[in-house]
């Protein structure tokens, strides 16, 4: 994206108040010369912020400079305003393209959709001919906000992961940083809402429906508690257990197969201790009489999820392993969604018959095996599609390269899967298969303002975003990259 | 009996190599017979990365070069005729920055490994190798990891999966070597070991003065030998040879301009470090490799002359990544410089035309500047830019058949050639699957995988050998041990 090619009045004066306390000319004339008109009247209030600011960023000298790219005032709080975007091409997803349409924005809701709208008046409309307008992408597979830097630098900065095996009580949203580098950087290549999970040991905790946008994790997060998260135990890896990883020991079969029924048999007995305490819970309540169980945070954590209330997502990349997780959530009546997935195609029939989603997240990595054919991860979307499996597709990033989801659905088009299937697989069916289908994932009255607007295909590399609303808010499109550009591009 | 004993251990030596022979042979044929003779690739859409897009194009090869371009060619009666309407093509991708095919990365025993030779342990059999084949790249340049200051020296190889090792080294490339600044080469990545001591240099001043130190023992060294050059042309017959050095060799080579520095390096202050150090002993850093912060420091890249080989967009994987920004190819181009993309990853190796789509995208380069930086740019930083890079008369029929415009994400390879013969073929790799899965499931029904009466069990399964990526930055002394997670 250019972010030249927009110049609203927000970004104008935000980036001048960003670039006050890094300039280094150090001057703070840019702030005031640089404030809109608009702002004239904040200008004493915006001045001591600004100073507040500078100091507080000063002593950050690492992480200062990404604080200031979300940090943001008027486009963030407040009051949604009312929009039009006029005379666009509107990619719906869930019906028919309209070639030259409306979309009316209004309270963070989508207020109408067509070919003919009457335009409110007071909308700040916004002539879009020859962009299109797609809902934001949505990507389940991320923990975006609960890491920085995933290397070697800033363990401070990372919170993906508890002590222990069991954290049913680790609340991802808790713990997202709203001020993340992450979140601007991600939305501004449209992907408009993630799942951020939790990581490692068995049961790693609850992953949280964020939309990119907000002051506070409060105002991120649609779903704080979206999903448990469990690492399903298999042979050779995943589940957490002694052979996890790659290079990790080596046992045999008979050991390695001994150690995977313990770990589930350890999950099974969680799950059955969480359902029994809901039931006593239950019974006590109905029943005076009955003495009370003790509050535990662990098994009230599991209580919505044993009763099949929300989905458990089961980290599970092998057949086996996919199966067994289908199986054990059956079993338990638990509402399962694999992540993964690298070996779904293989089990596609099982899936279906069980109507379990998977998200994808392996589609730009090498395949698993040195005899796979080397386009079997290009070509899984297409495989569960054919099959009739419910699925989409995911980065599999934590952070940094969430931004790049797109070209995993068209890395997969490009490999069999319908272009249209290939834009759900990022829109609608994240949506769905997180249970937030009827308010995200498509453009139809009365959902949530989630819209990027392109000057081409949302999924080729070359589209620039051209505007972006999150929760019916116009987003400026800066970004700490684009501000990092802005600073040194003409450096002479 | 002796003679006897001769020819069975003659017929022991010589079986391998007959075998690979055929095997290769076999490659050969499959490809279509077609590397003596003449293709005719037929009205493509050409990206020439050298002088724009030619529309319905033929291209003619032959003996391996390109022998012409342009509308309506003729070819001989037994040419190959590839009709490839519709369909785009491309040089060769070049991937100025891979750790493909080699056994191992990091001797990170010293912080001057200029001793170390990649070309000692490249392995030809990594299937990661032919999925860079099935992603249109067909030239790497191989480096040395970067623990160390000074690292092992480099190779360039041409893709050609299936044969010898030796036949993929690319002849008459210039040689070159591996630098690192930052926080590789002074091992803050914890490496601290208890009881362990630490390896110099442990901080940016010491990574400047190893390199430093390394320059002026190198210096010299090469006045040892030139003086003892000077006394043997005098006729001195008393002159005693200095003892070769091979850790010093190769640095006498950099002084001389007669080997590349290709030098990791990611925040400006050490690119700046490096660029004074070159400047100070007379030498060119050929290019800075990742260069993260070349942004920033765009016009003293430029005015030293080095060339600069940056990832398209990945940042915040590592502190020092963390002021990365994707703009970075963009501004350095606008600076003079010339860059390419890479990969430093087998599984990014395998999309380089969607990497290099990236930076028309931030901060706006043209078409055929972005083509250029997964063509022609790498073959100039490499040197070999008048066998490859370009779809030009006379160079090296490298070249990849594309079923769409090659930066759109909808687009597949359908065919790779490395001088002029084909070694991916889609098609093919598609007719032989039927194949491939009755021998797999043969091989699963097998009895080796059930435990003998009595004997050891079989072991648990293990992810395959991990690929190679960003194992610039992977701890393990000589161990690579890389991996996509990062």
């Amino acid at each position: 994206m250019k972010p030249e090619a927009r110049s609203q009045k927000p970004v104008v004066s935000r980036a001048a108040v960003v670039g006050a306390w890094r300039s280094e000319r150090g001057a703070w004339r840019p702030v005031f010369t640089a404030l809109s008109s608009r702002l004239v009247a904040r200008r004493t209030l915006v001045a001591v912020i600004c100073s507040l600011l500078a100091a507080h960023c000063t002593l950050l000298t690492v992480f200062g400079q990404q604080a200031s790219t979300n940090m943001g005032p008027e486009f963030m709080d407040g009051r949604p305003g009312t929009y039009a975007i006029r005379h666009a091409r509107i990619v719906t997803v869930s019906g028919a393209d309209i070639e030259d349409g409306t979309v009316v924005i209004s309270d963070g809701r989508i207020a109408a959709v067509g070919a003919n709208v009457t335009v409110p008046g007071g909308a700040e409309t916004i002539d879009a001919r020859g962009l299109s307008v797609y809902p934001g992408m949505i990507d389940l597979g991320t923990a975006v906000g609960l890491i920085e830097i995933t290397e070697n630098g800033a363990t401070g900065w990372v919170d993906t992961q508890e002590v222990g095996d069991s954290n049913p009580n680790s609340m991802a949203w808790v713990s997202v940083n709203p001020h993340s580098a992450h979140v601007a950087v991600t939305r501004l290549n449209g992907v408009t809402s993630v799942l951020t999970a939790p990581q490692g040991g068995l049961i790693s905790g609850q992953a949280a429906f964020l939309n990119l946008l907000g002051s506070t994790p409060e105002a991120m997060a649609l779903v704080r508690t979206a999903a448990l998260v469990i690492n399903y135990p298999g042979l050779g890896g995943g589940g957490g257990g002694p052979f996890g990883g790659f290079g990790g020991q080596q046992g045999n079969i008979t050991e390695a197969i001994n150690t995977r029924n313990q770990r589930v048999e350890q999950l099974r007995k969680l799950l059955r201790d969480a359902d029994a305490y809901a039931r006593a819970q239950a019974a006590a309540t109905q029943d005076r009489n009955l003495p009370r169980p003790d509050v535990d945070v662990v098994l009230s954590a599991l209580v919505p999820y044993v009763r099949g209330e929300r989905p458990v997502v089961f980290r599970a990349d092998r057949a086996g392993e996919i199966r067994g997780a289908v199986q054990f959530a059956e079993e338990l009546k638990l509402k399962p969604v694999i992540l993964g997935g690298d070996d779904a195609w293989q089990v596609a029939s099982f899936l279906k018959e069980h109507n379990v989603p998977v998200i994808l997240t392996g589609t730009l990595n090498l395949p698993r095996r040195e005899d796979d054919f080397y386009d079997v991860q290009y070509e899984q979307a297409a495989k569960l599609q054919q099959a009739g499996v419910r699925f989409c597709i995911s980065s599999g990033d934590t952070a940094a390269d969430v931004r790049n989801l797109p070209y995993h659905a068209g890395m997969s088009a490009a490999f069999g899967l319908p272009k249209a299937e290939a834009l759900k697989a990022v829109t609608l069916y994240p949506a769905q298969i997180i249970g937030v289908g009827d308010r995200l994932g498509s453009i139809e009255v009365g959902k949530i303002a989630n819209l990027v607007v392109t000057d081409g295909d949302l999924l080729e590399t070359r589209t620039n975003i051209r505007d972006l609303f999150i929760n019916g808010r116009r987003v400026p499109l800066v970004s700490r990259h684009t501000e990092l550009y802005e600073q040194f591009k003409n450096r002479k | 009996m002796r003679k006897l004993f001769s020819l069975l251990l003659a017929l022991v030596v010589l079986a391998p190599a007959v075998g690979r022979g055929a095997r290769a042979q076999q490659t050969r044929r499959a490809a279509g017979g077609a590397e003596a003779g003449e293709t005719l690739i037929r009205n493509a859409t050409v990206l020439t990365a050298s002088h724009g897009t030619l529309q319905n194009a033929d291209i003619l090869i032959r003996n391996g070069k390109i022998a012409a371009v342009g509308p309506n060619l003729k070819a001989g009666a037994n040419a190959r005729v590839v009709d490839a309407a519709g369909k785009f093509v491309t040089p060769g991708i070049i991937d100025c920055h891979s750790h493909s095919m080699l056994d191992t990365i990091n001797e990170g025993s010293l912080s001057v490994t200029s001793m170390a030779r990649t070309r000692d342990v490249l392995n030809p059999t990594d299937p990661d190798l032919y999925r860079e084949l099935a992603g249109g790249t067909t030239t790497l340049n191989l480096l040395h990891g970067s623990a160390n200051s000074i690292g092992g020296q480099n190779t360039v190889v041409k893709i050609k999966y299936g044969r010898p090792a030796a036949e993929f080294i690319f002849q008459g490339a210039p040689p070159g070597i591996k630098f690192a600044l930052g926080e590789n080469p002074k091992r803050s990545n914890g490496f601290n070991i208890p009881g362990v001591p630490r390896r110099y240099p442990a901080t940016r001043m010491g990574v400047e003065e190893t390199i430093r130190d390394a320059f002026t023992r190198a210096r010299n060294y090469k006045r040892s030998w030139d003086d003892y050059r000077a006394a043997q042309s005098r006729g001195d017959k008393a002159a005693v040879p200095p003892r070769r050095d091979l850790q010093l060799e190769p640095l006498v080579e950099v002084l001389e301009g007669k080997r590349y520095v290709h030098s990791h390096c990611y925040r400006a202050d050490e690119i700046l470090m490096l660029i004074r150090i070159a400047d100070e002993f007379g030498f060119k850093v050929r290019t800075f490799q990742h260069v993260l912060e070349g942004y920033k420091v765009a016009k003293e890249i430029a005015a030293h002359g080095a060339g600069a080989s940056p990832f398209a967009d990945n940042w915040g994987y590592k502190l020092e990544a963390y002021d990365a920004i994707p703009y970075n190819t963009a501004v350095m181009t606008r600076a003079g410089i010339i860059v390419s993309v890479n990969s430093d990853s087998d599984e990014r190796a395998r999309r380089l035309n969607i990497e290099a789509a990236k930076v028309m995208k931030y901060g706006g380069l043209t078409e055929e500047e972005a083509l250029r930086t997964v063509t022609l740019n790498p073959a100039i930083q490499l040197g070999i830019d008048k066998r490859v890079g370009s779809i030009d008369v006379g160079k090296d029929a490298d070249l990849v058949i594309w079923t769409a415009h090659p930066f759109s994400v909808y687009a597949r390879v359908e065919q790779t050639y490395i001088e002029g013969e084909v070694f991916f073929d889609r098609a093919q790799d598609l007719a032989r699957r039927a194949d491939i899965q009755r021998e797999r499931e043969q091989l699963e029904r097998a009895d080796a995988n059930r435990p003998a009466e009595g004997g050891p069990q079989p072991g648990a399964p293990r992810g395959r050998r991990p690929a190679h990526s960003h194992d610039d930055d992977q701890p393990q002394n000589g161990d690579d041990g890389g991996n996509d997670n990062r």
